[in-house]
């Protein structure tokens, strides 16, 4: 029965060799298991030849012990251990055959089927263990591949993914940049909507320019003649006339020269720099400007405009073009409202209101009108980007978006509205002082 | 002869007086002043019998020109003859123009304003 110790050792050392066939590990181990083979069978042969019974079962059993605890030690053939406990029954059995034989021979000789039956056993223990180890590894394997399978399909979505974000951040990019041309091509339209109105501030100081200067070209030839006939205190009152023209002159080019300035602000890029600004002056400026803007669009159209201006006012920090722009936006709408409510009813009376004042620490203006009101179903919606109620066209739908921004976002202010609808509607801008 | 100035513009005020300095000093021609439509019928409701000649601006805040010729034409028919009317605006078009006749102006005048053809109109009323 020697034989079976040295055909599972022989077998073990096969069976690592194919395992690792096909590893890095195997270039060093293969002339070792090449050697190991053959000396497993050369002992097994001059085991049978040299030995009696009994010794050589004992020898078998050491050798396959032995090389079972080596390739236990050894890491390279680790995962194997329960292929190798496998071995243990046989080397047991082996062992105790060996021992049997040469201490009871008389014991053994009466009871060797039993004893060859448990050698058979546990040889076949070895199989049925090897067999169940190799589905293991086999399921193992599988498993491994589905796993390499699913990495791969999880690396294969996630590029997809990462391409999708990239595309969705250029996207992003360009909206951005979108974005961007339409806030100055919204500069530019209410430009365009102002160009009317600011010919018509610019006429009027520019007339009195030179209506002024003409008279005094014509006071001035009069002095002349009233200090040639010696009438001194003639002279001197033209005098100050003509003194009191220049100083009108003076305050009419000033007055065309601001309006000129305030519109090369408000087409400029957007500028960031805060400075103290007089909210009064801004908004009775701006009403002017939308008014006679649209006054320039449709002549038969008039309303009542009213300021009531705080006079308590302090300068506060803003930026004077945006704030500007957010007021033209507030009151064109507003003329807009009134100019929609007059179309249905031609005895309405049209009046736009601006009021500023204190609350404790923001100041407050409020741009009233008495138009068409908004409607309760659209209140939510009138901020949004590109919501406009007017025709195609003519409302780009950016102004109070837009105007949210500045005074929410720019100014860490408020923009509230109180409206009912065919009463009036009041926009309430709260800027911190 | 009294002339009624309408216009929402303070200076204009000071102009009309150097502009028609002369006419003042011969008596020729004696100017009212008011800043808007309101002021001018307030104006008148007291001393419409003097006023022989009203030039009032189109576009003034609250009532126009426009309403106030209407008003004029309404409430100051008689004693005859009623008041001369002349109407000025900065927006010289159509629209303005057959408004301010249809309701009774008895001219229309552009901005600028042309101070000698004005003088030679007014002289042509007075005449």
């Amino acid at each position: 029965m020697t034989v079976f110790c040295f055909v599972a050792a022989f077998l073990l050392i096969r069976r690592l060799s194919k395992r690792y066939r096909t590893t890095h590990i195997y270039l060093k181990w293969s002339t070792l298991f090449n050697t190991a083979t053959w000396v497993v069978i050369v002992l097994y042969i001059a085991v049978q030849a040299f030995l009696e019974d009994g010794v050589d079962n004992m020898l078998g059993a050491a050798l396959l012990l032995g090389l079972l605890l080596y390739v236990d030690k050894e890491p390279d053939f680790k995962g194997q251990k329960s292929y190798l406990q496998a071995n243990f029954p046989l080397v047991g059995v082996s062992f105790i055959t060996g021992v049997t034989q040469l201490i009871a021979p008389v014991f053994y000789d009466k009871h060797d089927n039993f004893f060859e039956f448990a050698t058979i056993a546990s040889f076949v223990w070895i199989f049925s263990k090897w067999a169940n180890s190799n589905k293991q590894e086999e399921e193992l394997r599988i498993a491994a591949e589905r796993k390499a399978e699913l990495e791969a399909l999880v690396s294969e979505r996630t590029a997809e993914l990462v391409k999708q974000k990239e595309n969705l951040q250029e996207i992003v990019e360009e909206l951005k940049a979108t974005q961007d041309q339409l806030i100055q091509s919204e500069k530019m339209a209410s430009l365009g909507e102002l160009t009317a109105g600011i010919a018509h501030e610019i006429q009027n100081p520019l007339n009195f320019v030179n209506n002024f200067s003409e008279v005094s070209m014509e006071l001035i030839e009069e002095m002349t003649e009233e200090l040639n006939n010696g009438d001194k205190d003639e002279a001197i009152a033209i005098a100050a006339n003509i003194k009191q023209n220049l100083e009108k002159i003076r305050h009419h080019g000033q007055r065309a020269d601001g309006i000129v300035k305030g519109m090369l602000q408000h087409s400029r890029a957007s500028s960031t720099t805060k400075e103290p600004t007089d909210i009064n002056k801004l908004a009775d400026e701006y009403l002017r400007l939308s008014y006679h803007g649209l006054r320039a669009k449709d002549k038969s159209f008039n309303a009542n405009l009213e300021t009531h201006l705080a006079d308590n006012l302090p300068l506060a920090n803003m930026v004077p073009q945006d704030i500007g722009r957010v007021l033209l936006n507030l009151f064109n709408n507003a003329f807009y409202a009134v100019m929609q409510r007059q179309k249905a009813d031609a005895a309405f009376k049209p009046v736009v209101e601006v009021t500023t004042s204190l609350k404790g620490k923001y100041m407050e203006i409020r741009v009233k009108d008495n138009g068409t009101g908004i409607p309760d179903s659209i209140k939510d919606k009138i901020m949004q980007p590109f919501f406009t109620t007017k025709p195609t066209g003519e409302g780009t739908g950016l102004g109070l978006s837009l105007s949210y921004d500045i005074v929410v976002k720019a100014h860490g202010g408020k923009l509230d509205i109180r409206s009912k609808e065919n009463e009036y509607t009041e926009f309430i801008i709260s800027l911190p002082i | 002869m009294k002339i009624l100035v309408v216009d929402d513009e303070a200076d204009v005020q000071p102009l009309f007086l150097q502009r028609f300095r002369k006419e003042i000093k011969n008596n020729e021609f004696d100017f009212s002043f008011a800043l808007s439509g309101e002021e001018a019928l307030t104006y008148l409701h007291s001393a419409h019998s003097e006023v022989v000649l009203i030039l009032s601006d189109i576009n003034m805040p609250g009532m126009s020109g426009l309403e106030l010729l209407t008003h004029i034409r309404h409430d100051f028919h008689n004693p005859p003859p009623p008041p001369v009317v002349m109407m000025i605006t900065a927006y010289g078009d159509e629209e303005n123009h057959r408004q301010a006749m249809e309701n009774g102006a008895n001219d229309f005048l552009t901005k600028p304003l042309d101070f000698n053809l004005l003088k030679e109109k007014l002289k042509t009323f007075t005449e």
